[in-house]
């Protein structure tokens, strides 16, 4: 559009920046706090502007004791098992689905939609409502307070595999039988031809999947007793009750700070990707 | 190089079958074109002889061994596709060695193999580029490069230029001509572009509704055309079909005009002739009322009824024929242009 109105400039601008101030101001006061001792934390009005323990905070939360007088995984270590879980969530639900989507869209076998829908009725079973039973087979598997029990029974995704049904369904027939022509038998087509046409929407689903593996929250709280084990995202509500004393909100928003970095590391680092993947219909 | 025959070959959905008893003997060498309308069923018997649809009854053998049930990359064959079916996301040099690294052929070997291909098609420029960045055409010689790499004993073609502008087709259909005269490969194309099949084929299947309307050399099927179909389906613009009576060794038109034509029973008769064989001639024996014309520059069409009935005629005359719509003109022709059918059966009646 060819306009040039300076008032509706002005006001779309205002109506911008008021947007980004009311997404932002919480960060900012995350970051806020983070950079202030703990008594200046408790006390009215709460600063808006960043104080001198910055780095001071930084190193105590991620290397120290995290918050003192309690019994916390150091912060990096928590760092390190939202991130495994998070890596092993994402990668084993694009795994799963991929795999599964080819078989439902390239394989011709008895009960292939009955197949296909099981999977899509899961949509209706989230963790929550199946929680009970699900932490009965994983403590009876012996997978308490480990990696595995932490990622394994969120891996299968039915909302990925129907993407991937729907990616496959967009790729031409002919690609098949060229490559049947070719001599490719099927899973030389999958890793050389599905995979690669699926880039895009791989790296779109892996930054989603990251970053709701990220925030489980209820899960890990469940299965979870051994601090070397807790993820980040469940420790930062722990910090807020744990000590019997007033909250340490440096300390907090520190951790609350670091947990925010990765997700928003892999969403800037797979930008571009994404947005074709979510996007992009021609194969 | 090889032979290919197919015998008695059907193809079935659950019941409905689209292909009856398709029998054909194709020679080492031969260019072949089956050529008809859409869903005569030409798609399907190709993909059988390439191996990506089952056969239901029938043989299909490449050379001397019967094909029936390997697997399409086992019968030595290679296909072009009507969208190209170029892999997006390789190179157009992986993308024609795509075939020969599953074979496990030496990267050496490959190399030389896709060069001299891309040599013959001239498309080495593009060796590096993406299938996207190329235009129609050059897709089109990919895939023709693709095919050429392999070696194989068989090309498959299923309606490859129908997707570039008419100048590219007339181009690469000399192309394809060309190169498989310089390749003396074996080669099935599929269109349903009857002036591609007369250019290209050395014979032409006539397919309609799953059958084999007839199975010769372009000339044969213009000169003789053994059904309706064939005789409406080949040449440009078709044939012309009128109703006629036949008695006492003469044929009485739809209008009352007798032609006298040293043949046929006393019978229902379809009277074929071809818009360019007819003739203007003050006393010929078909009057045509025009409707209108259609100047074509080297050629002019005329379309009309014939006069006192209802039935449309075309007429091709040489140069630039003015002739207001309702004039009556009339036309001759010589004997050897008639065709004569059966309106039962719809096959040819040949004069004793």
């Amino acid at each position: 559009m060819v306009e040039n109105r300076p008032l509706l400039n002005l006001l779309s601008h205002l109506v911008l920046i008021l947007g980004i101030a009311i997404v932002a101001l919480p960060i900012w006061i995350t970051f806020v706090a983070a950079s202030h001792d703990a008594v200046r934390m408790t006390q009215a009005p709460i600063p808006m502007l960043p104080g001198p323990y910055f780095w001071e905070n930084f190193k105590q939360t991620l290397f120290g004791g995290g918050l003192s007088g309690t019994e916390v995984a150091p912060v990096w270590r928590m760092l390190l098992n939202s991130l495994a879980m998070a890596m092993l969530i994402a990668l084993g639900k694009i795994a799963i689905s991929l795999l599964s989507a080819f078989a439902i869209v390239y394989f011709k076998f008895p009960f292939r939609m009955g197949f296909f829908w099981l999977i899509f009725i899961t949509l209706m079973l989230p963790v929550e409502v199946r929680i009970l039973p699900t932490f009965e087979v994983v403590a009876d598997l012996g997978m308490l307070n480990s990696y595995w029990g932490l990622s394994i029974p969120l891996i299968a995704s039915a909302t990925a595999t129907f993407m991937f049904r729907q990616v496959f369904l967009t790729i031409p027939d002919e690609m098949l039988e060229s490559a049947r022509i070719d001599g490719a038998g099927p899973l030389r087509f999958f890793w050389d031809i599905l995979v690669p046409l699926s880039r895009t929407n791989i790296a779109a689903l892996f930054v989603i999947l990251f970053i709701y593996g990220w925030n489980q929250y209820l899960w890990p709280l469940l299965i979870t007793t051994d601090t070397d084990m807790t993820t980040i995202v469940m420790s930062i509500k722990q910090m807020l009750e744990a000590a019997e004393q007033s909250p340490q909100w440096n300390i907090i928003m520190m951790t609350a700070l670091l947990a925010m970095i990765p997700p928003v590391f892999v969403v800037i680092a797979m930008q571009r990707l994404f947005v074709q993947g979510l996007t992009e219909t021609d194969k | 190089m090889a032979s290919i025959t197919l015998n008695k070959l059907v193809k079935a959905y659950g019941d409905t079958e689209v292909l009856h008893h398709v029998d054909g003997q194709i020679d080492d060498g031969e260019f072949i074109v089956i050529v008809g309308p859409s869903g005569c069923g030409k798609s399907t018997l190709l993909r059988m002889v390439a191996g990506l649809e089952s056969v239901t009854s029938g043989d299909i053998s490449i050379g001397e061994k019967v094909v029936n049930d390997l697997e399409p990359a086992d019968r030595d064959i290679a296909m072009v596709f009507q969208n190209y079916a170029l892999y997006p996301h390789m190179s157009v040099r992986q993308n024609m060695a795509y075939g020969l690294k599953i074979r496990k052929v030496s990267k050496s070997e490959i190399d030389r193999r896709v060069e001299e291909a891309a040599d013959i098609l001239e498309i080495r420029p593009y060796l590096d580029r993406k299938p996207r960045q190329l235009s129609g055409g050059q897709r089109q010689r990919v895939a023709m490069g693709r095919a050429i790499v392999r070696d194989p004993q068989v090309f498959l073609f299923d309606e490859p230029l129908s997707n570039l502008d008419a100048k590219l087709r007339v181009q690469m259909r000399l192309e394809i001509r060309k190169l498989q005269q310089r390749l003396g490969v074996t080669s099935i194309y599929v269109t349903h572009d009857q002036v591609e099949a007369m250019t290209l084929g050395d014979r032409l299947m006539v397919l309609n509704g799953g059958y084999v309307e007839q199975f010769g050399t372009p000339i044969e099927l213009y000169d003789r055309p053994e059904t309706i179909f064939v005789a409406g389906f080949i040449g440009s613009p078709s044939m012309n079909f009128l109703t006629a009576t036949a008695r006492g060794g003469a044929l009485t038109l739809g209008n009352g005009a007798r032609i006298d034509i040293a043949a046929g029973s006393d019978a229902e008769t379809i009277l074929g002739l071809r818009p360019e064989h007819l003739i203007p001639d003050e006393t010929g024996p078909i009057k045509v009322r025009t409707e209108l014309q259609e100047q074509l520059g080297a050629n002019t069409l005329l379309h009309g009824t014939l006069d006192g009935s209802d039935e449309q005629i075309v007429v091709s005359l040489p140069g630039h024929v003015a002739a207001s719509p309702g004039t009556i003109m009339s036309f001759g022709f010589e004997q050897q242009n008639i065709h004569l059918f059966d309106p039962q059966t719809g096959k040819r009646i040949n004069p004793a």
